[in-house]
């Protein structure tokens, strides 16, 4: 069983706690756009076997957004943080790249 | 290839069975072939065989990072059916399903196809209604179901409780010609017959990384060294990220674990296939006596082959409800399966931006049943640029707007 400490309140606690919100930091494309840039927006996902940064919700707690890095393969939790950024903390990407050398990075 | 047949049973009983062969062998890779298939699983297998059954292509080698049908194929809960909502589903599940009636024979490997009905259990007015609507689209596409009364329910499955205290069973979607078949068995049955053929069946080698020359796939690397290829199929279920980065595109796809498990072996006790939908849990009895009990999915991206704890509680949890004798059961054994799911829960054959490359995945909860179908339909694909059967479930629906909604029918994870 996964366990999620919530940034916003601080409660840690088991994933029936928490809704998984899907792959965070997507920048969204709207009127205007290309075809290419919606499509990739709306449906083309990471799915990366390894880390990976997505949006979980404390549904059953204070019920606020946030971020967790997480190895989907170890399920082993590097960070969670709060929503309101478009990309991870730089103290978050030297936290995973200290577990995981050989991570890419964040892209 | 030695055929199998009571005669052989025979003469092998009269030599210490001295003369059984291999069923498939066991060769080093070829610098290069027409056709690669990444992914030995039953989807990767059949593709191979249909290929060289229905157009011919024979210089073809399947890859695989572990042992021939040791992923989904061999740890799914084996339910065949075909009915679905959607007409380019039913086409595709249907084909498969009557495609499954003859494998044995056509193989000459018994996979043990088991036409013993699966039920559908309406457990709450929204699902009597939705069931209704199946049945009437299932007359349409030509596909046999038929909405069953709690009466006949409990005829079929005398263990079942119909009047349970949160979800009363008030009738089935029953469909008669659907059943299970033995899951490696199937994996097994290709393989000799792509092996037969003069393919090359290649374990214990992964897919590292994908070649391309001005846009056109070229070769794979591979932990046994680069394999060129004049056409590449990715048949790799839970991994299709993965490869479709190595491929240089990504997929509407996300990978979570499904679980199941089963009790020890007891009497027979049920002789069909129970899905109940609305408390999310499934069951059929093996031949061995087994309770196979299917599960819920993760409800979050993961790779680990095991799956969440509570999944089990709630699905035993809810299954102890309508079949109460269960609750005297042990169980044995639990394991999981990386699923690949789309938006739509329909899933994805299809050429992809790389030219030459193409994809077979998105199958998620519910692609055992389908393998023989989709074999035949990426088999053409890959073959003649074009397969009817393939069309609808091309990669290019998502962006335009052409899902092909089956959450419904897919309801459970199956
Ligand atoms: C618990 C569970 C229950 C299920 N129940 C049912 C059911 O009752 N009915 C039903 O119809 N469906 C069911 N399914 C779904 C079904 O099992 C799958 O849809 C189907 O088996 C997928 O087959 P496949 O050949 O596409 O994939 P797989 O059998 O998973 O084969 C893919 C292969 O690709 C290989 N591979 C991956 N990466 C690489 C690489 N880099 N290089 C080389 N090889 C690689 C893997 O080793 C694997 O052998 C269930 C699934 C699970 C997990
Ligand atoms: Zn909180």
């Amino acid at each position: 069983m996964l366990l999620l400490t919530c940034p916003c309140c601080g409660v840690t606690a088991e994933e029936t706690e928490f809704a998984n919100g899907g792959e965070a930091h997507l920048k969204r494309f709207g009127p205007g756009s290309t075809d290419d840039e919606f499509d990739a927006y709306m449906f083309s996902r990471k799915n990366p076997r390894g880390v990976h940064f997505e949006r979980w919700r404390h549904a059953y707690g204070c019920g606020k957004w946030f971020i967790a890095a997480r190895c989907t393969v170890t399920l082993e939790v590097f960070a969670t943080y709060p929503a309101q950024t478009t990309e991870p903390p730089a103290e978050v990407v030297a936290t995973i790249k200290a577990r995981r050398p050989e991570w890419e990075g964040f892209a | 290839m030695k055929r199998y047949s009571v005669f052989a049973i025979a003469r092998e009983a009269l030599r210490q069975h001295a003369g059984w062969e291999r069923a498939w062998a066991s060769p080093s890779p070829r610098a290069r072939y027409d056709v690669v298939i990444v992914g030995a699983g039953g989807h990767g297998l059949a593709t191979a065989y249909y290929l060289g059954k229905n157009h011919g292509i024979t210089n073809v080698a399947v890859l695989d990072k572990g042992w021939l049908g040791g992923g989904n194929t061999g740890r799914n809960t084996t339910i065949i059916r075909s009915n679905y909502l959607q007409d380019p589903s039913a086409a595709i599940y249907e084909k498969s399903r009557a495609l499954y009636e003859t494998l044995s024979q056509d193989l000459n490997y018994n996979i043990m196809f088991s036409p013993r009905g699966v039920m559908m259990l309406a457990q709450t007015e929204h699902e009597v209604r939705g069931y209704l609507r199946t049945e009437r689209a299932n007359a349409l596409q030509g596909v046999d179901t038929r909405f069953i009364t709690p009466r006949e329910v409990k005829r079929l499955v005398p263990i079942i409780r119909l009047d349970g205290p949160r979800y009363p069973v008030l009738g089935a979607l029953w469909q008669e010609r659907a059943g299970t078949a033995r899951h490696d068995a199937v994996a097994w049955g290709y393989a000799r017959a792509c092996s037969a053929m003069g393919m090359h069946i290649i374990q214990n080698c992964a897919v590292t990384g994908v070649e391309s020359a001005g846009g056109q796939v070229t070769a794979v690397h591979t932990t046994q060294g680069s394999i060129g290829c004049g056409k590449l199929g990715i048949v790799v279920a839970g991994h299709s990220g993965a490869l479709a980065d190595m491929a240089g595109f990504r997929l509407p796809v996300e990978s979570v674990a499904l679980q199941a498990l089963v009790s020890e072996p007891i009497k027979p006790c049920m002789d069909v296939v129970v899905m109940a939908n609305t408390v999310h849990g499934y069951m059929s009895q093996s031949d061995k006596g087994e309770m196979v009990i299917g599960g819920g999915a993760d409800h979050f991206n993961n790779y680990t082959q095991r799956g969440s704890w509570q999944h089990v509680e709630e699905t035993v949890r809810a299954l102890v409800e309508t079949f109460p004798m269960l609750s005297r059961l042990k169980m044995l054994r639990q394991w999981g399966g990386i699923v690949d799911m789309t938006g739509d829960r329909s899933p994805i054959i299809s050429k992809t931006p790389l030219s030459g490359c193409f994809i077979n995945c998105g199958w998620g909860t519910g692609g055992f049943k389908a393998i023989p179908g989709s074999g035949w339909a990426m088999a053409e694909l890959m073959a003649k640029g074009e397969s009817p059967l393939a069309e609808a479930f091309s990669l290019t629906r998502f962006r335009e707007g052409r899902f092909i909604d089956e959450s419904v029918a897919a309801g459970v994870a199956h």
